[in-house]
């Protein structure tokens, strides 16, 4: 059966009458595990005409960005707003890949290597969902449960991520062989935060789930409110920017796989957290926000 | 479901499962998209979904319904004159064993239809998801840069 429903509510609907049927957005993780048999397609729940699930609103204080947004739009249209989650979709697949994938679906899939994931974690980003039943929202730090495994009731769907704008600078960086079409090694994203005196962070492919460095940001948060470094913007000592990625490799509890071992994962992933820690913190001693 | 593909309105019964790229060469007979890594890694299945290049073999045919497909056997005129990427490529040496090149086409087709002086940089980045195994990519570029000088044309 291949359900194509035009409203959400048609959508929540389907959902809830045919649990069995697939939630299929871009189709470009799903589609491989069909084409590769792992995955059977007997009934499909096609999310692409659902017009609740597209656009994006951006408020004063955080951007709600519909789940059926995809990777090519959130480049296009939210580069300025969020750019830590603009540069993982730009390091998403190829172009036709980011002109399907969608953000729920890279939150439905559920990967530990998702591009999209710290970036979300790092902002303090919450997933709405919807079901028969009513709504929920989820914190994107609650949302993952394991390996490709979500919080989603079997009745549920993914309709939206609110994501607190943040002013101060903020990255994603990520490790793979190439700079295209590639699934992360590893994968950081940092933000500072120095209206509401915050850091954020978020990595991906270095644990069952995507992880947040919780140590390394209170760790973090607490030298700069000591040091009065928020307003005075010093550089930061290079023992401070040693110890956040020490606290940051700490947390993760990566494993060997086919791309790579988990101890060049805690070499690359302690680069990646140096690096965006120096970064931002230049990007805001320049007088960025 | 309803799929217009290269000016042309289909009627077809597509399973649940179906792929676009299984649609278009096994229903259609439209074997100039090829089938490759059927994972979205090697771009040799690109068609142009209501304008957008997208890997075929991620979308469902169902996904297309009420759609226009461009593939490459309605990138030519109708008099059958090459697209001036086809005569490009040609001209360029940039087609070897020709596996890649239907998708290499529609994604040039497609960037030039956007950006008409595409940098070498735009361009890479646009042909990002075309793998070629032989000529390798020199001439593709060149191919590129020829299609879009101001001298090039039908």
């Amino acid at each position: 059966m291949f359900h194509q429903p035009r409203s959400l509510a048609d959508a929540l609907d389907a959902r809830a009458a045919h649990p069995s049927a697939v939630p299929v957005a871009g189709g470009t993780d799903v589609l491989v595990g069909v084409n590769f048999g792992r995955t059977r397609l007997s009934s499909v729940l096609d999310l692409t005409r659902v017009p609740e699930l597209r656009g994006h609103d951006v408020g004063p204080d955080d951007v709600r960005v519909g789940a059926g947004v995809t990777y090519t739009d959130l480049i296009a249209a939210l580069a300025d707003d969020l750019p830590a989650l603009a540069m993982a979709a730009r390091t998403v697949g190829s172009p036709p890949i980011r002109n399907r994938g969608t953000i729920g679906g890279n939150l439905g899939s559920a990967s530990p290597a998702g591009d999209c994931h710290p970036p979300l974690l790092a902002a303090g980003a919450t997933v709405e969902t919807a079901s028969v039943r009513g709504g929920r929202s989820v914190p994107a730090r609650e949302f993952f449960v394991g390996p490709k495994r979500n919080v989603l009731a079997p009745d549920e769907l993914i309709t939206a991520v609110r994501i607190p704008r943040i002013s101060g600078p903020q990255v994603f960086t990520k490790v793979g062989p190439r700079n295209a079409m590639v699934i992360a090694v590893c994968s950081f994203a940092l933000s500072l935060d120095p209206a509401r005196h915050r850091v954020g962070t978020g990595m991906g492919s270095v644990g069952p789930v995507p992880l947040q460095a919780s140590g390394a940001e209170h760790f973090l948060e607490d030298h700069l409110e000591d040091s009065s470094r928020w307003r005075s913007r010093e550089p930061l000592g290079p023992e401070v920017v040693e110890r956040f990625a020490e606290l940051v490799v700490g947390t993760a509890r990566p494993i060997d796989d086919v791309r790579g071992t988990a101890a060049y994962r805690r070499h690359a992933l302690r680069v990646l957290a140096r690096r965006s820690l120096v970064w931002c913190w230049d990007d805001y001693r320049g007088g960025g926000a | 479901m309803k799929v217009t593909v290269n000016g042309t309105a289909h009627d077809v019964d597509a399973d649940a499962a179906e792929t676009l790229l299984h649609l278009l060469r096994e229903r259609l007979g439209l074997t100039g998209t090829k089938n490759a890594c059927e994972q979205g890694e090697c771009g040799s299945c690109v068609v142009l979904l209501d304008g957008t290049p997208v890997c075929s073999c991620l979308v469902l045919a169902g996904q297309a319904d009420g759609c226009e497909v461009t593939t490459i056997e309605g990138v030519a005129g109708p008099d059958g004159q090459l697209h001036p990427v086809q005569q490009a490529f040609i001209d360029a040496g940039a087609i070897q064993c020709g596996f890649c090149t239907p998708g290499l086409v529609l994604t040039v087709v497609d960037l030039l239809g956007h950006t008409a002086a595409p940098t070498d940089d735009e361009v890479r980045e646009a042909l990002a998801g075309n793998l070629c195994r032989c000529t390798g990519y020199q001439q593709v570029l060149d191919a590129v840069r020829l299609a879009a000088s101001p001298t090039s044309g039908p």
